[in-house]
């Protein structure tokens, strides 16, 4: 399926903050927006809700815990028993390391997993992308278009937004 | 928003632009490769051959190849195992704990630390694994039933606590680092020309176009990785300590010894850090990136570090007396005045006195003597650790096996080889991979360019830099009391 999109060309990130929160005032959908870099307050801005990504981390480190706990307390304590420098057969102190190494092995893992699966993040052999500028100067915002979105006037948002260039590509598959 | 104080010395120098950061980063990423990269990767690669020979001699002829004995088995290989894990800590450090703080200035430091952090993490891995004589049979460490029956492996054991804390470490280090190359290997794949370089990045890169949503999950990702490594790297030093403390050896069994070896972990890595910036900074250009200011600085964690490490030398002694226990008082007489007193001398003067001139701006501030005293403190710490080991060894409780240790050539060629191996990793990193982190680096750049020109220097040091903006600039006319 190919798309239309038009796209407003910033140069400045404070220029293209204003600009989201002004485009989208005017009842434009704004499809995505892309930065070189992390941008604060653009997530407000465009509405993204927060990543629950925290919370999937609590949870992987939650499972790392109890799996470090179990493994240790199961395969010293029920087994095969055996006593080591006088220590009782379940010795929590010193299975404290071994649990706190595989909480954060768990926990960063998981989340980063989730990161890249969730973003759908995987080796591809190319990447097409809507303007190669946008991992280099310019901020993009794209904006799906099709015949009947008048052009003249989103045009005219985005100049008087501050876009720099106002540009129309197709994509399939994007 | 962003609201700094005018007088803030500048992140970056030069007036840059977000193109002229791209370019500057990117430029040798896509040249071809100079003659100054191909001279010192022969030189690593001939280390590194040495590393193959001592490892070849180590595994076919066995663990007599090193000049281990029965009272000394522990030596050299556990001496580099602390080093090299010790230098690793303070790219965790650059790019976790100072991200928390938000020291802005780690941006340009961070990518390349963490880079240390990795092949440092590998340098020492492969001392313990070539210690256990079949490093084939290295899986046994891990909880699996042996083959007899279902003995599991001792969680007892601070040895294995390191298994697991240093798996753990190398692993969650490489995907801090992984994701936050992601965007900059997107920028280099959109400015590749040859097809091998766009296949490649493109690869590298999966499929990452710095959407808004991506970059806000990025952030999140960044922020709890960095939450959970800063616990993790002062574990990881912490249970290094321990295969010394939990033992009855004197001169090992000492409480002080967990944040002792953490700070001195921070300590040795951040003069590692500074060697390495100080020799990329101009062999790839980066001067603008990676200024004076950064080197100041890192010098004076460099002090911090090393005044803890000296207060735990002194304290080290002074329990040893207050304790009244005859053997640790004679472990640490014995370190000073004993046949090893020129260890302990090296150790002291390097660690103790040297970070100590760092107290004076003009050192501080200058790279030649920085340059000496990081190179200084690295020897210093690999003595630290051989005192730490091998006096505290030799002579214990039963003076009937009181021995000397001396290396064998192959003991050197190992430890010279993993200095080749980390070299070649370093400078294979430093050609295909982007050195600065483009996309944080960027992010930082108004800090300078608005703030930047406004400072009126105080010495030579600080004349004010000309604002010079190539192309657009990177802060556009805007009216930012509109925003705040």
């Amino acid at each position: 399926m190919t798309k239309r999109f038009a796209l407003g060309i910033f140069e400045d990130e404070d220029v293209l903050l204003h600009a989201v929160e002004n485009v989208r005032e005017a009842g434009v959908k704004i499809y995505e927006v892309f930065t070189p870099f992390p941008i604060h307050g653009i997530d407000d801005a465009l509405g993204i809700e927060r990543s629950r990504l925290p919370i999937a981390a609590f949870f992987f480190g939650l499972t790392g815990l109890s799996f470090a706990l179990w493994m240790q307390i199961y395969m010293l304590g029920f087994d095969w028993p055996m006593i080591i420098g006088g220590k009782p057969h379940i010795a929590l102190p010193a299975f404290i390391p071994v649990t706190f190494e595989l909480t954060v092995l768990f926990c960063c893992h998981g989340m980063v997993i989730t990161f890249y699966a969730i973003s759908k993040l995987y080796p591809r052999w190319k990447t097409p992308v809507l303007d190669v500028r946008s991992t280099d100067d310019k901020f993009v915002m794209a904006i799906e278009v099709n015949e009947n979105t008048d052009m003249n006037k989103l045009t005219q948002i985005l100049r008087e937004n501050g876009a720099s260039e106002v540009n129309q590509k197709e994509m399939s598959k994007f | 928003m962003q609201h700094v104080s005018p007088v803030r010395e500048p992140l970056v120098t030069g007036g840059k632009t977000y193109h002229d950061v791209t370019q500057d980063v990117c430029r040798q990423v896509e040249a071809a490769p100079n003659i100054r990269w191909m001279a010192a990767l022969s030189v690593a690669l001939l280390l590194l051959g040495v590393f193959f020979y001592s490892v070849y001699r180590t595994l076919w002829y066995g663990i007599g190849e090193w000049g281990l004995n029965k009272t000394i088995g522990w030596a050299w290989d556990i001496t580099n195992f602390v080093w090299w894990v010790g230098i690793g800590h303070a790219g965790t450090l650059i790019s976790a704990v100072l991200l928390l703080f938000r020291q802005k200035w780690r941006t340009s430091i961070n990518r390349a630390a963490e880079a240390m952090t990795i092949f440092a993490v590998i340098c020492a891995a492969m001392f313990p694994v070539l210690h256990m004589g079949r490093p084939w049979l290295a899986y046994w460490v891990f909880p699996l039933q042996n083959t007899f029956g279902s003995l599991w492996v001792n969680f007892n054991s601070p040895l294995l606590w390191d298994v697991f804390a240093i798996s753990t470490y190398f692993t969650v280090s490489l995907v801090f680092w992984y994701t936050g190359l992601v965007p900059d290997f997107a920028t280099i794949r959109d400015r590749a020309k040859g097809p091998i370089a766009k296949v490649a990045y493109s690869m590298l890169s999966m499929g990452w176009k710095g959407s808004a949503k991506h970059w806000s999950r990025y952030e999140t990702v960044s922020l709890i990785l960095a939450g959970v490594s800063t616990p993790l790297v002062l574990s990881v030093h912490t249970i290094v300590s321990m295969d010394f403390a939990t033992s009855v050896v004197p001169g090992w069994h000492t409480t002080i010894f967990p944040p002792y070896f953490v700070a001195g972990a921070i300590f040795s890595g951040f003069a590692m850090v500074l060697t390495l910036m100080l020799i990329t900074r101009v062999v790839f250009k980066l001067e603008d990136y990676i200024t004076i200011e950064h080197i100041a600085l890192m010098n004076k964690i460099m002090m911090v570090t090393g005044s803890i490490v000296g207060v735990a030398y002194i304290t080290e002694f002074f329990i040893a007396w207050y304790s009244q226990v005859e053997y640790e008082s004679y472990a640490f007489i014995n370190r000073a005045t004993g046949p090893y007193w020129w260890a302990y001398a090296a150790m002291m003067t390097c660690n103790v006195i040297t970070p100590q001139l760092v107290w004076f701006r003009k050192v501080r501030y200058s790279i030649p003597l920085t340059f000496v005293l990081s190179i200084i403190v690295n020897i210093g710490m690999w003595f630290e650790r051989f005192v730490i080991i091998v006096t505290s060894l030799h002579r214990d409780y039963l003076p009937s096996s009181w021995a000397m240790f001396s290396p064998t050539i192959i003991d050197v060629g190992i430890y010279v080889g993993t200095i080749g191996l980390f070299f070649t990793l370093f400078l294979l990193f430093a050609k295909f991979f982007p050195v600065i982190n483009m996309a944080e680096v960027k992010s930082v750049l108004k800090y300078t360019v608005d703030n930047g020109p406004t400072y009126t220097g105080r010495d030579p040091h600080h004349a004010p830099q000309p604002v010079t903006t190539h192309g657009v600039p990177a802060s556009a006319p805007v009216n930012y009391d509109k925003h705040d």
